[in-house]
């Protein structure tokens, strides 16, 4: 049995967890204590399995899991992980290190995308504050339809094609032979992916862009992610009700808000991670971005292309593409051009109203 | 029974779990709770549960998820053909008290049991919800009431309750993200791909043919495809495939050219075996790399 001063320890030690970032309610912790009931609490081990089945929930949770319990109950955790990491994890790891490793050569490339973001910052700065609210309620209450895709399944309909089972039952029912009774496919809402670009260079429409993200996620099934020098998922951040926490939310999720970019490399990430097991399946994907890619613009040539076989639609929204005189000449777009289906403007509402309308009929 | 127990009675059906896989398991047991299995495709999540049913002989009990799937085809659904035909027969037969016929139709005989029934019904019993990911939300919430009462209401027999509740197995790929009310109902484990020892011990386990020396070629050769950049890294299953096509054809090492002959067991993608051959993975691999 577990006595009450080594619940106390693992109660605490599910706090410190909380603080490193897991997620773990009180129920979670009940089981964890539960758990180490059944198992032997002097082992290291099971203490450390007990904790990692009850307290984690996503595979996210794991190397916080790992630190706490290094820094909780001292020494190495016993996960057996020779390479056996699992691949993602590892390389949003990797991710992180090259940022870091990165930022060495970076400037050069930083002055060419905030050259032009000067002009649109200045832009953005026109719009008083009075009109930015505005702006936000204008979103709020946008409406939006989501794109439908058929369905597997059948209901019944005045019309269409014979239903042979309802007609049989009819006829066995009455034991004569009836009106035939008809059946049709019903369509569902496709999946919508939406991919946005928060790095330094679209600062002035990020906000604008998670708010737009948020009114969809309302209104159909989305997932949405940052993009930036790292992905990040914000789709839970973005299910809370009132648009101010869910925006918040989000951007505190975001640990590279208004950072550089490398559109390649997050892209597979979002590919290896969610898209290719069924977020981006025959979804209609939009990435808002300006295409200014810090990376390798062969390797985001090849994801776009790899997201094209994978998805139903992949729309481009950049910002830069409603402005007069606009060339797709940024190194990313130029790589993406030939694998996109649209290439769309999203500088402003109407814009945004045309984004949703093409999503619609995708 | 402790978990290091449990995990040698898995072992002797030829399922070579980790420590994490076998307290994973042992606590679901012990604690009556489902386990949230989720991981890369191909790490053994699936088989957990057979290899659970086979280990405490119980039945196993699998309910393969869907889009779309409902009530009807998880839980139970009314014969209706069968009802129509009793009725048919009782008319038949004489005149009819129009209630007692009514009431002899919802009866259990009648009624279907879809695998959650049939696993609260045959309980104790192992359940697999396979690839719970692919169900619908609306499916989630209607699996969570089943799990966390382990009992279900039909409207015209009454209450069915579970004597002891079944050992459930989920299993995820993730292509969702299953809703936190369900997962925190659970045990979450997630799985990884074996160390190369026990990569080669389950080869070796479930393929009796296969060499000492080919078990370690393939999962060596596995265990360098898993590290390139990959569309989709083999798992555990591709590595069985992999030695068994190799069985076929009778070889007993895995040399440059076998590999790239075989390629196709491993890898799905045309990318990925393009890859591999231009990383060299595959180069090399015969005799001085390998210890035998």
């Amino acid at each position: 049995m577990t006595g009450a001063g080594a619940s106390t320890g693992l109660v605490g030690f599910a706090r410190a967890l909380r603080h490193g970032g897991v997620a773990c309610g009180p129920e979670r912790v009940q089981a964890f204590v539960a758990a180490v009931d059944h198992l032997d609490l002097a082992q290291r081990d099971h203490v450390y399995w007990a904790g990692r089945l009850t307290l984690c929930s996503e595979p996210d949770d794991l190397p916080r899991y790992d630190a706490a319990f290094a820094a909780w109950f001292g020494g190495t955790p016993p996960r057996t992980r020779p390479g056996a990491r699992p691949t993602q994890t590892s390389h949003l790891a990797a991710l992180g290190n090259g940022a870091a490793k990165r930022n060495g050569r970076a400037p050069t490339l930083k002055v060419a995308a905030s050259d032009v973001e000067v002009l649109r910052r200045k832009d953005i700065a026109t719009l008083s504050p009075a009109e930015k609210r505005h702006l936000r309620e204008l979103l709020a209450v946008l409406e939006p339809v989501p794109p439908t895709r058929r369905a597997l399944r059948r209901t019944p309909a005045r019309r269409g094609e014979i239903d042979p089972r309802r007609t049989l039952k009819s006829m066995l029912a009455t034991g004569e032979p009836t009106r035939p009774r008809h059946r049709r496919r019903t369509t569902r809402p496709r999946k919508v992916v939406l991919l946005i670009d928060v790095s330094g260079s679209m600062k002035p429409y990020a906000d604008a862009l998670l708010r737009f993200a948020h009114v969809v996620a309302r209104h159909m099934p989305v997932e949405v992610c940052t993009l930036g020098t790292r992905l990040t998922r914000v789709t839970r951040q973005l299910r809370h009700r009132d648009p101010e926490q869910a925006v918040a939310a989000a951007a505190r999720a975001v640990p590279d808000y208004e950072g550089g970019t490398r559109l390649g490399e997050t892209i597979k990430v979002f590919l290896d991670r969610w898209g290719q097991r069924g977020a981006a399946r025959r979804a209609v994907v939009v990435i808002c971005s300006d295409g200014w890619e810090r990376g390798d613009t062969a390797l985001l040539a090849e994801q776009v292309h790899r997201l094209r076989r994978l998805a139903h639609k992949v729309v481009w929204v950049n910002p830069h593409a409603g402005h007069d005189g606009y060339r797709p000449v940024q190194s990313g777009i130029v790589a993406a051009l030939p694998h996109l289906d649209r290439l769309l403007a999203g500088h402003s509402l109407d814009t945004l109203h045309a984004l949703l309308e093409e999503v619609r009929l995708a | 029974m402790t978990p290091e127990e449990l995990a040698g009675e898995l072992d002797r059906v030829g399922y070579l779990p980790d420590a994490g896989i076998a307290t994973a398991a042992y606590l679901a047991l012990r604690m009556h709770r489902p386990l949230f299995c989720e991981g890369e495709p191909g790490t053994g999540k699936t088989s957990l549960a057979v290899a659970l049913s086979q280990a405490l002989d119980l039945p196993l009990i699998r309910l393969q998820c869907h889009e779309g799937i409902d009530a009807t085809q998880a839980l139970y659904d009314w014969d209706f053909p069968r009802q129509l035909l009793h009725l048919r027969a009782l008319e038949a037969a004489g005149p009819v008290d129009a209630d007692e016929a009514e009431a002899s139709l919802y009866t259990r005989r009648f009624l279907l049991a879809r695998p959650l029934l049939q696993a609260l019904e045959d309980a104790p019993c192992v359940l697999l919800v396979d690839e719970v990911d692919r169900a619908d939300d609306e499916f989630e919430a209607f699996l969570l009431e089943v799990l966390s009462e382990n009992s279900v209401t039909i409207p015209e027999l009454g209450r069915v309750t579970a004597k002891t509740p079944p050992l459930v197995v989920l299993t995820s790929n993730r292509t969702r993200e299953v809703h936190d009310a369900l997962k925190r109902r659970c045990l979450y484990h997630w799985l990884e791909h074996p160390d190369l020892a026990r990569e080669v011990a389950i080869l070796r386990r479930r393929l009796p043919g296969v060499t000492e020396r080919l078990a370690h070629q393939v999962a060596t050769a596995v265990r360098r495809l898993r590290e390139l950049d990959l569309l989709k890294p083999p798992g555990v299953a591709e590595s069985l495939d992999w030695a068994e096509a190799l069985l076929a054809l009778g070889r007993t090492e895995l040399d440059a050219e076998t590999a790239a002959t075989t390629l196709g067991a491993v890898l799905k993608y045309r990318e990925d075996g393009r890859r591999a051959l231009s990383a060299g993975v595959l180069t090399g691999m015969t005799g001085s790399t390998i210890v035998g």
